[in-house]
């Protein structure tokens, strides 16, 4: 076995990223199991707060993985552990791009794409139950997440705002 | 054969005909303005920069392209911007686009990152975190939820089970998602082959 933590990151998110059904947020909870639970990378709580430091980055939301990197090997870590997340689906969508609308109307595709929308909106709920699991510690957080949520769901409200309300509540200690 | 519903309506686009073709540069640039201007997901940005603003595809183009980097796993975002990068620039579009989408965020979140690991044990700031956290969570409950809504309106049952089954081995019962993903899609595809959705729905 390799112990090189660069090693581990890389080929760690390789896989990862062609298992992340519906993209970087469905990919969480495992991130989630093998950060905190299995690899022992990261606390719960330094797990949250990456993923709250990666939303409050403008950018792609694969940005956690960054962090990720960067806590378990520095700068190299950072960097290893985003291509290794972006790199082969990329790699893919440049070769696919050019036969891709072939296959528009093709019954296996058709089949592909509406077989995976329920797998990614169950990997979404997971994703979303382990991040409030993680941060909402007593009922007050718990109502953040559901305003927040309801908020985002009837207006088009900039997330900044909410973030910002977020951390001026959490400031007060209550949470 | 039945039509397949599109996964979303495109908009009439007039004026494509006089479309521009981006350069390298103009990619580039256009790529850093998504990714500085998306907060909580770049697609939306995505969208408006090159349908509506500079006019490089139509949106029923968006839309396949974008089908595409749905399908792949993998950011979607990101995908979409090698996508399209080699659409106008070949492998040279590709990296660019993918450069300016990736390039100034993952600088950002690492002086995040170091700052983080130098003050991250600062009391005040650990609340802070653990407020926007819970907003955040808020933010993935309400595309949860937007998600859901066409999938109750169905009549099938069967893709309200398999969100079940993947919520449940996933966020409850911790499974690897490799395991429940190698175990889950073949099921998936193979119900949506016999049942689809266009079959059942009425007209």
């Amino acid at each position: 076995m390799n112990d090189n933590p660069l090693f581990t990151l890389a080929s760690y998110f390789l896989v990862l990223s062609l298992f992340a059904i519906g993209g970087a947020v469905a990919a969480i909870p495992e991130i989630h199991r093998v950060a905190v639970e299995t690899m022992h990378w990261m606390s719960d709580r330094e797990f949250a707060d990456s993923f709250a430091i990666a939303q409050l980055s403008p950018g792609p939301n694969v940005l956690i993985v960054t962090l990720i990197g960067y806590h378990v090997a520095g700068l190299a870590g950072a960097g290893v552990a985003t291509l290794a997340m972006c790199g082969p689906t990329c790699v893919m969508a440049y070769f696919l791009a050019r036969t891709w609308n072939r296959f528009r109307m093709a019954r296996w595709r058709i089949a592909v794409q509406a077989g995976l929308v329920p797998v990614s909106l169950g990997l979404f709920a997971a994703s979303a139950f382990i991040v409030a699991r993680a941060a909402d510690s007593n009922v007050l957080a718990v109502i953040v997440t559901v305003a927040t949520a309801a908020i985002v769901y009837f207006t088009r409200i900039s997330p900044l705002w909410l973030f910002a309300m977020g951390g001026l509540f959490g400031l007060t200690g209550w949470l | 054969m039945s039509k397949p519903a599109e996964p979303e309506p495109a908009a009439p686009n007039p004026g494509q005909a006089e479309r521009a073709r981006p350069s390298l540069a103009e990619l580039f640039i256009a790529f850093v303005a998504v990714a500085l201007s998306g907060f909580g997901g770049a697609l939306p940005w995505a969208r408006r920069m090159i349908v509506e603003r500079k006019r490089w595809m139509t949106a029923e183009e968006f839309n396949d392209d974008f089908a595409l980097s749905q399908f792949l796993p993998g950011p979607n975002v990101v995908n979409f911007s090698v996508v399209f990068g080699s659409r106008f620039g070949g492998w040279a579009g590709a990296v660019v686009a993918f450069a300016g989408l990736m390039g100034p965020p993952l600088v950002i979140v690492t002086v995040l990152g170091v700052l983080y690991a130098q003050f991250g044990d600062l009391a005040v700031l650990s609340r802070i975190l653990t407020g926007i956290t819970a907003a955040a969570a808020g933010l993935i409950l309400a595309t949860t939820v937007k998600m859901a809504i066409p999938l109750v309106k169905q009549p099938q049952v069967w893709p309200k089970a398999v969100a079940l089954v993947a919520f449940a081995a996933i966020g409850l019962i911790r499974w690897p998602l490799p395991v429940v993903l190698i175990a889950l899609m073949p099921v998936a595809i193979l119900l949506a082959w016999f049942w689809p959705a266009s079959r059942i729905q009425p007209k």
